[in-house]
């Protein structure tokens, strides 16, 4: 695959102090450092090992992952959402690149 | 001891004697709705001169949490190919400067139905021509662009984003087109011929013992309207002749290349076997 | 003692080659898993209940096993879950994610996909904002597929 892709899913507005759920998947091999290549050397783990969801710039949820989790990582979780905003999500590469996407939500 | 072999006896009588819907291994009476807003037919009634009365999906030997992993849309990780295909399709590519798009400016008028309709004969090439022959044509003749190597991570997505676009249309290959009738006859004496050190057909699984168990795995009638696919095993999409070489690997016989006439010439007729079945690409399978 | 499907199958199509691997290295991570408990609730013993797993009890590839995980938990600011841990006994390093909540999660609820190497139990434990913990296990059985698996 080319380039790890976010893929996010969020109710497009919510009322206020409700309780949304948010799915998240990214492409990613998850290389888990286990596995080894046809001449038998062992491919050296890259994993996205953190993922982090903000709400205008407040931490909603994060999660710290280890090679067990399966590739193209996905992540459901909830926020609750007390006025209108943007999420913010992050995922963290082993080699150091940080993928981020954004979602809008307006509250009626 | 004695006990033993007898329950073992006992067993494999009742195995040998049960027809596929009376065992543990047998399709699930369950319905694919996609988003819940997407009916997929997965079994439909066998057409004319087919072995079996009705055929069904692989997606009803699967368990519960593989089965919801297809029916939603954003969880389903073949979706994401599904998306790369789409940037592909848009991204100019080779000497002429052309993408899939310069030429096909419509894409969903032009995909819709389109995938469900492969393999289909192509007069130029004198053979039966599948998603992936027809891309690296259009990619030498049209873009003036390499062709893909078979199974390229490119050439799967693209693959997958095409036939996507036939979700829930019923899989049609039309036999008479020059000469896709004769090759139907190839790929069926392919189908039931048995090969390898382990002597097996496709049909001996496939038409035999669909239902059954094969190790702690359920058989499936071996219906193609899903491919690619994306497989939990690889974590990634899996073409069709990937998944016949892996077969035929796996009775232990050398196999063929991909895109050989034995595997095109299987293609049509498995694909024919599957007839009316739905194209539910990405599937999600074990 | 009983027969295996291994056994049945053997007779029923009677392919050695289908038959697995038979003794596989079995990886002694109980004790990894018990100091990584140890180590995320601080030495306490963390109590049964108020944390539940939902995970299927057979998997049909360990590759891609679904792992929800609840706490039940008001979630305001002074009473909520702080972080869940994630364990597989039986792979080679039990770790498999830490989800961290705040009083803004709304519902200390988190889903995910996770590897696991064979047959063995799935950990959750909660750690709450007041340093108490809790902890669920469920067996998934993992199935050695066919020539499609």
């Amino acid at each position: 695959m080319a380039e790890p892709k976010p893929r996010v899913k969020v109710p497009k507005k919510a009322a206020a102090g409700e309780v949304i759920t948010i799915k998240t998947l990214i492409s990613h091999p998850m290389e888990s450092g286990q596995r080894k290549d046809k001449q038998g050397n062992l491919i050296p783990r890259q994993i996205i090992n953190k993922f982090t969801c903000e709400f205008n710039g407040q931490v909603v949820f994060s999660c710290d992952m280890d090679p067990a989790v399966s590739a193209n990582p996905y992540m459901e979780f909830s926020a609750k959402v007390n006025e209108p905003g943007t999420f913010k999500f992050t995922w963290v590469d082993d080699d150091g690149s940080v993928y981020e996407t954004e979602k809008k939500i307006t509250v009626e | 001891m004695a006990n033993r072999t007898k329950r073992i006896a006992t067993m494999f009588a009742a195995m040998m004697v049960g027809t596929s819907a009376s065992l543990a291994g047998g399709p699930v009476d369950d319905k694919l709705v996609i988003d819940g807003e997407l009916e997929i037919n997965t079994r439909v009634p066998a057409p004319e001169g087919h072995p079996f009365d009705e055929l069904i999906s692989g997606w009803h030997y699967r368990t519960p949490e593989t089965r919801d992993l297809e029916a939603d849309s954003f969880q389903n990780p073949g979706m994401l190919y599904v998306e790369r295909g789409e940037e592909i399709w848009n991204t100019v590519d080779g000497a002429a400067g052309k993408s899939c798009a310069s030429c096909h400016e419509d894409a969903e008028t032009f995909l819709k139905g389109l995938g469900a309709s492969y393999p289909k004969w192509n007069e130029e090439a004198g053979k039966p021509f599948n998603i992936e022959l027809q891309i690296n044509q259009c990619r030498e003749q049209n873009m003036q662009a390499e062709p893909y190597k078979f199974d390229a991570d490119d050439q799967k997505a693209l693959t997958t984003y095409i036939k996507h676009q036939s979700l829930g249309m019923p899989m049609h290959v039309d036999l008479s087109e020059g000469e896709m009738q004769d090759w139907w006859e190839k790929g069926k004496e392919l189908y039931y011929t048995r090969t390898g050190q382990l002597n097996l057909a496709c049909a001996t699984c496939h038409e035999n013992y669909n239902g059954n168990y094969i190790r702690a795995d359920h058989l499936s009638q071996g219906n193609v309207n899903g491919f690619p696919t994306y497989r939990l095993k690889q974590s990634a999409m899996v073409s069709l002749h990937n998944r016949f070489r892996g077969c035929i690997r796996d009775t232990r016989a050398a196999f063929p290349p991909a895109f050989s006439d034995d595997l095109m010439a299987l293609e049509v007729y498995v694909t024919w076997r599957g007839t009316g079945l739905d194209i539910e690409t990405p599937a999600v399978r074990q | 003692m009983s027969f295996t499907r291994r056994q049945v199958f053997g007779l029923t199509i009677g392919a050695a080659a289908f038959v697995a691997a038979g003794s596989r290295v079995s990886f002694a991570a109980t004790d990894q898993t018990e100091e990584a408990i140890k180590a995320f609730t601080g030495g306490a013993e963390p109590k049964k209940g108020t944390v539940s797993l939902d995970t299927p009890e057979i998997a049909e590839n360990g590759n891609t096993v679904p792992v929800g995980v609840s706490v039940d938990s008001p979630m305001t600011a002074d009473n909520y879950v702080e972080s869940v841990l994630i364990l597989a006994d039986g792979n080679p390093n039990p770790a498999v994610a830490t989800f961290h909540f705040t009083a803004m999660s709304g519902a200390a609820e988190a889903k995910t996909r996770i590897r696991l190497a064979k047959t063995q139990n799935v950990i959750a434990v909660a750690k709450m904002n007041d340093g108490s913990s809790f902890i669920d296990s469920k067996e998934v059985k993992v199935t050695i597929g066919g020539c499609g698996g």
